[in-house]
This record gives structure tokens, C-alpha cells and sequence, in this order.
């Protein structure tokens, strides 16, 4: 049996759009100001392993030398980054949806099941919910990501008004620091996300336009009568295979938290 | 029995229907959205520079007018009591950054002839050597100058305090203006300050690099440091400072830089 469930909310689907571009936009314009003076590198003992970034790459994306160009275009979208983002947060807070997000104590071990399971280490998955551990993890960090870079560029955009802020971040240059490697921590997360997001196929997809999924409900679950009766001999007998199968629903009965680990059939991606 | 039965495919029919018509509303919003969406960015992308000329340019329009409307939101957490972390002058940099020589490369320039005019009301000057203004208690600062690069340096100034020097040659009333401008002699470099940031505590007249007199390329015998600016306000070689109700011109706000700049 084919049914609708309803996976995303209105608002989520809202922000997560209207995120994409203006995040693309920030980190684009973000990139115009850092090439003024775009010392950032990686040096241990002395040796560069990589300077941020290679000549190519500016030439690769075409990014121009506008600097005041990139000041204009990021004073402006950071508004409506903030803005989008704050609205998020606020949503999920008093919508309670955060209980499906943040993390709980489980999530750090399953989401390590998760990750093993991904790459086609381990067979079972653990168990997916709307959000699997690892994804719990994953969009929880990229919130607080968020509001790293809000408040990480407020602190260096106006150090002298922001100036506890800038202290808290431990200072002009590391604020500055953090607030670049953060870009690097989006650019990384899209990536993930892109390919888990074709992975997880069209489906997982759907549903954050159109916010609901279509699942296939399993008959098993819908006949519970025969999970509380003997098995009586003057009735139909069943076959072995299927009086396996509920036995072994009843234990995971008893056993809820070992019934979910087997749990078939849902996508278990870290999207 | 019967009657479930035909209800059965009707059902799973209004259910396919149902799903059907939830994807034509959400994608076709979504698309309708995403290129209105697109539209937009295409507009600010395409919409005009800045007519040249004016106080400020070089920018899209609509670009500015977020400018400026993100100034007046930020002017709100200005105050003079938020002060630039000042370091040790053990702390600051032997080599000072310079980065611009603009107003700077007139060859008939000397020290000796050079003079202050404070530009008063009926086209009045006020007219001031290096020694009138050396005369009254040096403020000094060692602070992180921030350029709007993105390099920033740890500094060593000394001078007259900005708020000082407008008190010991009895320009209060002047404070009543909205703006303060300076140029250089040759009126190739100029920029504009909001009052409240000019009367900054920390806004200093420097004529002292490091403990000794300003070096020609960083602006000698006068100049200024504004520490709640980014670097292109902190205008080298000052020789005129006058106050007006509206925004004096600024060497960089007319290439597409904020007006404010402020830090």
C-alpha cells in the first residue's frame, strides 16, 4: 500500500531554498573581498602545503579583482542570510521539529554506523527516523555554522562597536580565520550533500519541494492479531518461512531498539 | 464486501491523484519562485552604475541605497565609548604598512610651506602651522589599523586628539555640522567623516610614527588616524579641513566603496 507522509514543513522547505542562493551569492561575493589580500595558507615547519587559493582557481571561476564589488553585494545578502536563518531557528525552536534534528546521546555512536553503512562497510543501518544520526549531526553542525559566520562577521565587521564579540572569537585574525573556514566547512557539506542527495534518490528529493514521501506500508505490520495469538493448528498453517519472520517480529517487539536496527527499506543516507 | 471493493481502486486513484496534484502546486511554485528568483539577480546584476560625478559611485544603485540604509541600521550601535583595543608599544610594527601614495606625489610640496586651513563660516580660514598644533598635550595610540583589504597592522601614532584640537582652537560650534571633510594640498585624496566618529576619543591629528615625526610617505607633517575606520579614511598629508550638513566628497566612496567604512 502506497501512502503520503508528511516529511518537511512549509517553513523548512522555505529557508532551505531561499538559503541556497543567497548562501551561494555570500560565499561568491565573500571570495571577491578575501582575493584582495588573500594570504590564508597552509604552512607546517615552515613548508606551504597549499596557499588559498592557486592562481587557476581564481581563473577557473572567473572571479574578478572587485573588491568593493564583493563589499557591496555581501554588506547586502547578509541580511537576508541572517534574516532566513533567524527565521529558521526560530521555527524550529517553537515548531519542536529541533527534536528531530539536534542530536541526542546515541546519535554520535549510530552516526559512525552510519557513515560504515554508507560506504558499504557494514550491512544493517541504523535506524532512519526522518533524519538518520548522522544527518542529525550534520544539519545540526551547519545551523551552528550559520550563526558562526553571522556573528564571526559581525565581530569583523565592526570590531570597534562588536568588540566583546571580536574577543570571544579569540581576536581580529582568528575571528577572520574562522569566518573563512567556515566558507571551506559549506563548500565541503555541499558537496556531501549533493552526492548523498542523488544517492538518496528522487523520493528524499521530492519531499523537500513538496514536503511529503510516499512509503510502502508493510502488511505484516498492519495484521498485529496474529502477533498475539498462539499459532493454532486448526487454522491455515503457516509457512516456515513466514512463522520465522513472526517470530522474530515478536522479539523485536519485546525489543523495540534491536526491532528498529532491522528495520528494511529506508533510504539511509546522509543527505 | 462488494462495496469496499470497488471503493478500493477509487481509493488508491484519489490517493495517485492526490500526490499528483501536491507535486504540480509545490514544483510548479517552486519554479515559478526559483525564476522569479532569478529574475531578480539578473536585474541587480544588470541594473545601472552610479552616475559619476556625484558624493558617491561606482556602484549598481540599488547596491548603494543598501549601503546606505545598512550605515544608518549600524550608525545606531556607534558609540564613543566603544573603544579600539589599544596593545604595548612593544607590540607595534618597526615597518609600517603603506599602502597609497594618492595625493602624495606633488613634487613642490614642502614641509616648510606647508599650513593647516580649518575652513570657517563666510569663508573664514583658520590658518595653522605644525608647531601651533604640536603645542598643546600629544595623545598617543598603538592599535590594530585595519584596511579594507583585509591586512591589518599594529601601529604606533602619536598627535592632538581630533576632539581636542577642535576645543583648543574654539571650534565647538562647528560640531553642529553632520560631517567633517579633509583633503590633501594637491586636493587629490579627500574623505568624508561622520561627526560623532570624527569626535571618537581615539580620533587623533598624528604628526608622530612610532614616537618620531610622520615620514613624507606616511603623510608628514599632518594625518590622520581614525581607528574606528578602516585605513582609506585615514587621510595622509591633511592640508584642509572644513564641516558641512552634507556628505563632503570621499576619494573611495566614489569608486564603489561604503561611505561609512566604519569599523
Amino acid at each position: 500500500m502506497k501512502e503520503i507522509r508528511e516529511k518537511h514543513s512549509l517553513a523548512m522547505r522555505w529557508t532551505h531554498w531561499v538559503n541556497f542562493p543567497i548562501l551561494t551569492i555570500m560565499i561568491w561575493s565573500g571570495l571577491l573581498i578575501y582575493w584582495a589580500n588573500d594570504e590564508y595558507r597552509i604552512t607546517l615547519f615552515g613548508h606551504t602545503f597549499f596557499r588559498f587559493f592557486p592562481e587557476w582557481f581564481y581563473k577557473w571561476l572567473k572571479v574578478p579583482s572587485h573588491l568593493a564589488e564583493g563589499l557591496s553585494f555581501h554588506f547586502f545578502f547578509m541580511w537576508f542570510f541572517t534574516l532566513n536563518g533567524f527565521f529558521y531557528i526560530l521555527y524550529t525552536i517553537f515548531s519542536g521539529d529541533w527534536k528531530e534534528l539536534v542530536p541526542q546521546k546515541k546519535s554520535f555512536k549510530e552516526a559512525l554506523l552510519v557513515v560504515l553503512h554508507d560506504l558499504h562497510i557494514i550491512k544493517i543501518a541504523p535506524p532512519q527516523n526522518k533524519y538518520n544520526a548522522a544527518q542529525r549531526i550534520a544539519y545540526t553542525s551547519i545551523i551552528i555554522m550559520g550563526l558562526g559566520s553571522v556573528l564571526t562577521g559581525l565581530a569583523i565587521y565592526k570590531p570597534v562597536q562588536f568588540n566583546g564579540l571580536v574577543w570571544f572569537f579569540g581576536g581580529y585574525h582568528f575571528a577572520r580565520i574562522i569566518h573563512f573556514v567556515l566558507t571551506l566547512g559549506y563548500v565541503f557539506f555541499f558537496i556531501i550533500h549533493i552526492v548523498q542527495v542523488i544517492l538518496a534518490g528522487w523520493n528524499n528529493f521530492r519531499s523537500v519541494v513538496s514536503g511529503f514521501e510516499i512509503v510502502q506500508t508493510e502488511p505484516m505490520v498492519t495484521e498485529p492479531i496474529l502477533l498475539n495469538t498462539e499459532p493454532n493448528p486448526s487454522e491455515t498453517p503457516i509457512e516456515p518461512e513466514r512463522q520465522n519472520f513472526l517470530l522474530d517480529t515478536m522479539q523485536e517487539f519485546k525489543n523495540p531498539s534491536e526491532k528498529e536496527l532491522d528495520k528494511p527499506d529506508q533510504s539511509n543516507s546522509l543527505h | 464486501m462488494e462495496n469496499s471493493q470497488e471503493e478500493k481502486p477509487k481509493e488508491i486513484q484519489s490517493l495517485d491523484q492526490k500526490i499528483k496534484r501536491r507535486n504540480f502546486i509545490s514544483f510548479t511554485t517552486f519554479f515559478v519562485l526559483g525564476g522569479a528568483g532569478l529574475g531578480a539577480w539578473k536585474w541587480l546584476l544588470n541594473s545601472p552604475i552610479e552616475p559619476s560625478g556625484g558624493i558617491t559611485g561606482g556602484t549598481r544603485v540599488p547596491l548603494r541605497r543598501a549601503l546606505n540604509t545598512t550605515e544608518l541600521a549600524f550608525r545606531r550601535f556607534f558609540s564613543p565609548n566603544h573603544l579600539v583595543k589599544t596593545y604595548p608599544k612593544s607590540m607595534a610594527a618597526k615597518k609600517v604598512r603603506q599602502n597609497s601614495d594618492i595625493g602624495l606625489d606633488d613634487k613642490s610640496f614642502s614641509l616648510e610651506n606647508w599650513k593647516l586651513s580649518v575652513e570657517k563660516e563666510n569663508k573664514n580660514f583658520l590658518t595653522l602651522g605644525i608647531d601651533e598644533i604640536k603645542a598643546f598635550p600629544k595623545t598617543e595610540i598603538v592599535f590594530d589599523f585595519k584596511c579594507v583589504e583585509g591586512w591589518d597592522q599594529i601601529q604606533y601614532w602619536g598627535g592632538i586628539r581630533f576632539i581636542d584640537f577642535i576645543e583648543h582652537f574654539k571650534l565647538s560650534d562647528y560640531t553642529q555640522y553632520k560631517y567633517v571633510g579633509m583633503e590633501t594640498p594637491d586636493k587629490n585624496y579627500y574623505v568624508g567623516l561622520d561627526m560623532e566618529s570624527a569626535l571618537h576619543p581615539q580620533t587623533i591629528l598624528a604628526y608622530e610614527m612610532n614616537g618620531k615625526p610622520i615620514p613624507m610617505n606616511h603623510g608628514a607633517p599632518l594625518r590622520l588616524i581614525i581607528p574606528v575606520k578602516y585605513g582609506i579614511k585615514n587621510i595622509k598629508r591633511i592640508g584642509k579641513i572644513s564641516f558641512s550638513n552634507e556628505r563632503p566628497r570621499d576619494y573611495w566612496a566614489e569608486s564603489g566603496y561604503d561611505y561609512y567604512s566604519g569599523l
